[in-house]
């Protein structure tokens, strides 16, 4: 029956493919920046496709129980965990964001990755193993070990829902951008296409599927990256100083580009971007599920370790394919600017200069190869994030809340699929409700919630003894709420995608994270302090037994189900 | 039976080490991993001209470039070394007081 569905879904997704390209073909008349199909790019991604959908194939025979869904049973490595969970986090939305935020602004890219590097020790010191440990599928089962499991789980579940989702969009519309300027296809059918393949890759291959396209991906990705910046820096004989003294000369804001810009206003922004990116790190539910993946929590240690590794590295490459687009474009504006006008502006907008860079280094064949990678990213992400939400449903709400732990594992997997499938739309939806949105912004939005609603509800609940559910819950609320509301009335949103006059916008800061963060905490602290229920005595009283799990690992989940 | 396991954890003297142990490098190592992120932050946001300054006579690159690699790679050798120290000291003590909990 298996094998017969995964046909079926194959052969519905050849449909989508045929349609959108006959459509593509049909609507690309009068469109003057779109580019001519590019058949090496869409061999290569043919490629990864197929290989992809060989390991779903093989994936799907050992997806038998709700723990190899959520867990791949528990049998992947610490190193190939760590090259998935750097796959989950270098998505297209870093890699292309960033690539072309270095591109436009030169220094304030790198401030901007080192955000992004920084969550991972603190994840590493404070609570990797301590995850591992407490937890068996999703960083609810940890929130919750020794709270009133349904308000607690409620609430995480929500987290995961509101942070996967704003993610989602993210990742949705970089995979429309970046297809409608590389494959010639139209925006709505690229949206399409990542969907449908997302929900085979995780309806049929669940963790075990999820997890090995992430790997494969982040191979290609470090090898393409590596060869870009070093193809870059062999045109300079491998000295920046060279590559910085070109860039400078040509960009348009010339020196302004070695300095810090406008990224970072004042230092009220500059803490609170701080703190949204480093605590948001580890609030992710789509990074947080993978440590249940590995066996133990020494792999989960190894793992963050190899993670953080990879993905600091490929931020420094990411740094260099930025000022390798900014001297390199230049030099021919025909085939990568607007018109050739440098002044208009990368065809296809500033996220594509890595793209772009590709063409320039390694021709048509590398281009071909980096445009699929790029796709493949979105692919593995999406997939990794549709999964995480999968499990808050299934296991979070339906297992434990409404059944209260009375189902069985099939049960329990097919409202995972059910949930897979009704994500899977809403994705496509929503990406194309999103096209004009910058997908780098809205990726801080999830950082910002993860940051404030998930991150102060799994640190208290597991190091502070005397937290308990109403103060968690009270807390979490606080900071989900005020991390959103305050994000609505920041410039970005406020003035950027609700269109009211520049200025109006009444919270001044880049990011809400110092704010709502402290707020949360604040809430949990008080809260939980006040509460002198029955129920709270209980949860104290089991903390001892819980810290003796989560610092030894006595007990601790196998995470397989078998 | 896990709690009785639990209760013998408790009283060894070794687990409780092995807590203090812990805890004691991971605030450590978080110190220093926030002291390198938030005074590099905080240095572009009250002195970004220091940041802008050239690391020398004649040179493109300014002093913030290489501090904010310096940064990144800061990271990841603190992250290494903690899960070197880790796998070689807190695994083997966590392995003992599992394996006395369970003899006893």
């Amino acid at each position: 029956m298996m094998n017969k569905l995964f046909r079926n879904s194959l052969l519905l997704l050849l449909g989508v493919l045929v349609a959108g390209t006959v459509m593509a073909a049909g609507a690309d008349l009068g469109q003057t920046t779109k580019q001519a199909t590019n058949w090496v790019a869409i061999a290569m991604f043919a490629i990864f496709v197929t290989i992809t959908l060989f390991i779903t194939k093989w994936a799907a025979n050992r997806t038998k129980t709700a723990a190899d869904f959520y867990t791949a049973g528990g049998g992947i490595t610490g190193f190939q965990n760590g090259l998935a969970i750097a796959g989950d986090y270098m998505s297209a939305a870093s890699f292309l964001g960033i690539s072309g935020l270095v591109f436009g602004n030169g220094f304030d890219g790198l401030i901007f990755s080192i955000g992004w590097l920084v969550g991972w020790p603190v994840l590493t010191f404070l609570m990797a193993e301590r995850l591992r440990n407490l937890g068996k599928f999703t960083f609810a089962d940890v929130a919750s070990y020794r709270f009133a499991q349904t308000p607690t789980r409620i609430f995480a579940a929500c987290g995961t829902l509101v942070v996967v989702a704003f993610y989602m969009i993210a990742q949705m519309v970089g995979a429309g951008q970046l297809i409608k300027v590389l494959f010639g296809l139209e925006y709505q059918y690229a949206v399409m296409i990542v969907g449908v393949l997302m929900m085979c890759y995780v309806l049929f291959g669940g963790m075990t599927a999820t997890t090995w396209v992430q790997i494969i991906k982040a191979c290609m990705l470090l090898f393409g990256a590596t060869f870009m910046a070093l193809a870059v820096l062999y045109q300079f004989h491998f000295d920046p100083e060279a590559l910085f003294t070109k860039a400078v000369e040509i960009h348009s804001k010339h020196d302004a580009i070695m300095a810090p810009g406008a990224l970072i206003k004042d230092p009220i922004s500059a803490i609170s971007v701080g703190m949204t990116l480093m605590f948001g790190t580890a609030g992710l539910p789509h990074i947080l599920m993978r440590f249940f993946t590995v066996p133990s929590a020494r792999e989960a240690r190894k793992s963050v370790g190899w993670a953080t590794t990879w993905i600091g590295y490929f931020y420094i490459l990411t740094f260099i394919i930025g000022f390798g687009a900014i001297v390199l474009l230049t030099q021919d504006p025909g085939a990568y600017y607007v018109d050739g006008d440098l002044a208009k502006g990368l065809k296809g907008g500033g996220n594509m200069a890595a793209i772009h860079l590709a063409n320039a280094v390694g021709g048509n064949l590398f281009l071909g190869f980096i445009s699929a990678v790029a796709f493949a990213t979105i692919l593995a992400v999406v997939s990794g994030l549709t999964l995480s939400g999968a499990s808050a449903v299934s296991h979070d709400l339906y297992a434990t809340v409404i059944k209260k732990g009375q189902t069985d594992s099939a049960h329990e997997l097919r409202v995972s699929k059910i949930t897979t499938i009704c994500l899977g739309i809403l994705a496509v939806v929503l990406g194309i409700a999103f096209e004009k949105e910058n997908v780098a912004y809205m990726v801080m939005l999830a950082f910002a919630i993860a940051c404030s609603a998930n991150f102060p509800i799994l640190f208290m609940s597991v190091l502070w003894k005397n937290c308990t559910t109403k103060g968690a819950v009270a807390g979490g609320i606080v900071g989900l709420v005020s991390s959103v509301g305050l994000t609505i009335a920041s410039a970005s949103v406020w003035e950027a995608v609700m269109h009211n006059p520049k200025g109006s916008a009444w919270f001044p800061y880049s990011s809400p994270g110092l704010f709502s963060m402290s707020a949360a905490f604040l809430t949990i602290y008080l809260v939980s302090k006040m509460d002198n229920s029955k129920q709270a005595q209980l949860e104290r009283s089991l903390y001892p037994a819980q810290k003796i799990r989560s610092e030894t690992g006595l007990g601790s989940s196998s995470s397989s189900g078998h | 039976m896990v709690d009785d396991l639990a209760a013998r954890v408790e009283a060894n003297p070794k687990y409780h080490k092995l807590v203090s142990m812990r805890s004691r490098y991971s605030i450590i190592m978080t110190f220093f991993a926030m002291f390198f992120y938030y005074g590099y932050i905080l240095l572009i946001a009250y002195n970004k001209e220091f940041l802008a300054t050239k690391i020398g006579i004649g040179w493109t690159t300014s002093i913030g470039i290489p501090m904010g690699v310096g940064v990144i790679l800061i990271t990841i050798i603190l992250t290494n070394i903690y899960v070197r120290h880790a796998n070689a000291v807190f695994d083997p003590l966590t392995a003992e007081i599992i394996k006395e909990a369970n003899q006893k």
